[in-house]
């Protein structure tokens, strides 16, 4: 007899370890254990966290690759800042409302964006998304009196800290968790599988990537939000197409179709530039060469990459380990016969 | 037996008066200059099983395709269920009752058994995207009902202990048992198979079909079937289509089909070769 944690139990487990993380992360850094650079680099990996879980959802769980990230993240990043600066509002609630703005907004072009994108398929799609972010990029310079022209938006309040980082990318994971552990959620996955077979199931398989592009851009204009607010001063040169590049470097890396792969590969990419500044003083300058390297090596010796499609469940493994502890040796032969 | 009881309202109301599940007159297809399908005309009642034979490249997979709005026809019209699919989409045309299986395996190879069939249930409960986001009791509920109603259906071809498998991780017999099932979750009133014996064995084969007559019985549905081996198309068919050339040379049953001249020379004669 296998043991199995009910849902009640699992959803238990995994808010009070959610919890766990966030008040130890908060503790960690509020007794001073890390650096200033080290602080900004956690909360940097943070934002970044967000945006490849997002982008993961359109390459991974979809499989479309799009190249237009840092436009929605531009979206979002302007629209939270005017929020901000208008200053109608202020505090925490301000966070959040300029957040929620910052999501609307984003994932009303999405919504836009994807009509006609998924009209055309692969390459097309690739280059449709990013002809979009150059767009919004060219916008944001030509109308200076909005949006501050090339020179970009300066003063934006800063909101950010850990915990608040932090907590919108538990959020965020945990509503794209939710999602795809549905019916809904297995509607983007099949078209992801086979288009010709999910139709012939019944699956409206427009809606379905309509939808999943949408929430991908909602998600993406958060991270553009908490990335403002972040640095303070936004500016178009920022939301160029390398940074949509880096993003989808990320989920490449962690494995296409894994969130926690995303999130590794997230973070892991994000402190890279802190682990090789003592080595290399100028490493920002060969980014793109270490990434295009890692890329190679990935895509021949683990092309699905570093996870797979695998994703972590916290109560699965802690079933496991009660399986192992409590279950008898008989059973579990009398399993395997 | 588990799969009478619960399939005893499997053909909705929608479909339950219609005199022919299937009607296609005229029909036809061009790819370019070639006529894949022509003049194609065929009646399907309720609960009958239909054979399409034919030698390869005959056009039999191609009316898998018209009949399932994968491909428009160029000419003809076609009725499920007395309804006019001219308008359809493939969507739509499931959702009017028609499902399939593929010739070259279609499932959603990186997904478990159990959600491969969760995705063919996928009109069968209306839980929306809000109400799963926020776990209402609704999602539960249809959860519920789903994963029962799957296992069910596994249960069918005795899949049940492969329910979490990776579906590509399962033998070729078995995976074309899957597409069956998945097909049979959208609640179909006519079942397409095509080649659902290839690659099986003998054996396997025989059992298969006599599968197919189960699920014919307990769902109360109708089958199209096509079928590269003429003895078994014999054995299980009511009535018979021969396709050669993307038209339609010979119907009947199978005694008829067994005498009929052109169909021998067309067919059998070929296959003796
Ligand atoms: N999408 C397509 N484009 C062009 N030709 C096609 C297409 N689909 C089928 N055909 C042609 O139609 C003919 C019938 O094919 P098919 O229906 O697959 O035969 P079969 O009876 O073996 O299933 C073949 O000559 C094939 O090349
Ligand atoms: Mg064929």
């Amino acid at each position: 007899m296998k043991n199995n944690l009910s849902m009640p139990v699992r959803y238990v487990i995994n808010i009070l370890s959610i919890i766990f993380f966030l008040v130890l992360g908060n503790f960690l850094l509020k007794i001073g254990l890390f650096g200033r650079a080290q602080v900004s680099t956690i909360i940097q990996s943070g934002i970044y966290i967000i945006l490849a879980v997002s982008l993961n959802i359109v390459v991974g769980y979809l499989g479309h690759i799009p190249l237009g990230q840092a436009g929605f993240m531009a979206i979002g990043g302007y629209a939270a800042a005017f929020f901000w600066k208008s200053g109608i509002l202020g505090g925490e609630l301000a966070f959040i409302i300029g957040i929620i703005i910052a999501g609307i907004s984003s994932g009303l072009f999405g919504f836009l964006i994807s009509m006609p994108a998924f009209r055309l398929n692969g390459d097309y799609f690739a280059i449709i998304t990013l002809a979009f972010s150059e767009i919004i990029r060219s916008v944001l310079i030509n109308f200076p009196k909005v949006t501050g022209g090339a020179q970009g938006l300066k003063r934006i309040p800063k909101y950010s800290n850990f915990f608040c980082v932090y907590s919108i990318v538990i959020i965020v994971c945990t509503l794209i968790h939710l999602i795809m552990k549905s019916k809904h959620g297995r509607a983007i996955l099949s078209t992801r599988e086979d288009e010709i077979a999910s139709k012939s199931c019944g699956v409206n398989i427009r809606r379905y990537k309509i939808f999943a592009f949408t929430i991908s851009a909602f998600f993406t204009g958060i991270a553009g939000a908490v990335y403002a607010t972040n640095q303070g001063i936004i500016a178009p040169s920022e939301y160029g197409f390398m940074k949509s590049v880096d993003v989808l470097v990320m989920v490449v890396l962690g494995g296409m179709g894994s969130m926690i792969g995303s999130i590794t590969a997230a973070a892991f990419l994000a402190s890279l530039p802190l682990f090789l500044q003592s080595v290399m003083k100028s490493f920002n300058n060969y980014r793109m060469i270490v990434y295009s390297f890692i890329l190679i090596i990935i895509m021949v010796f683990k092309p699905s990459g570093l996870f797979g499609n695998y994703d972590f469940s916290f109560s699965a493994i802690l079933e496991r380990i009660i399986n192992r502890l409590f279950v008898s040796k008989n059973e579990k032969v009398h399993e395997n016969l | 037996m588990i799969v009478r009881d619960m399939h005893k309202s499997i053909l909705p109301k929608r479909d339950q008066n219609v005199k022919a599940v299937i009607e296609c007159k005229g029909v036809g297809i061009d790819f370019g200059g070639l006529c894949a399908v022509n003049d194609f005309n065929i009646l399907i009642k309720k609960e009958e099983i239909c054979g399409l034979i034919g030698p390869n490249g005959a056009g039999k997979t191609t009316v898998f395709n018209l009949l399932t709005k994968v491909y428009t026809p160029t000419r003809g019209v076609m009725y499920l269920n007395d309804k006019n699919t001219k308008s359809m989409n493939s969507i739509e045309a499931n959702q009017s009752g028609i499902a399939r299986t593929f010739q070259n395996i279609r499932l959603f190879k990186n997904m478990t058994v159990i959600e491969n069939v969760l995705v063919g249930l996928h009109n069968e409960e209306n839980c929306g995207i809000f109400e799963s986001i926020f776990r209402l009791s609704k999602y539960w509920r249809s959860e519920d009902l789903l994963k029962k109603r799957a296992m069910e259906l596994l249960s069918i071809f005795g899949m049940t202990n492969v329910a979490d498998h990776i579906s590509s991780s399962l033998s070729y017999g078995s995976q074309r048992r899957l597409e069956i099932i998945r097909a049979l979750a959208t609640r179909p009133s006519i079942l397409l198979l095509d080649e659902p014996a290839a690659g099986m064995n003998s054996s396997e084969t025989v059992e298969l079909m006599e599968n197919i007559k189960k699920i014919r019985d307990s769902f109360g549905i109708a089958i199209l079937l096509i079928e590269h081996d003429m003895n078994l198309v014999m054995g299980v068919c009511e009535t018979i289509g021969v396709l050669n050339y993307g038209v339609l040379i010979a119907k009947g049953t199978p005694r008829e089909i067994q005498n009929n001249p052109v169909v021998v020379e067309a067919y059998l004669g070929k296959a003796k070769e």
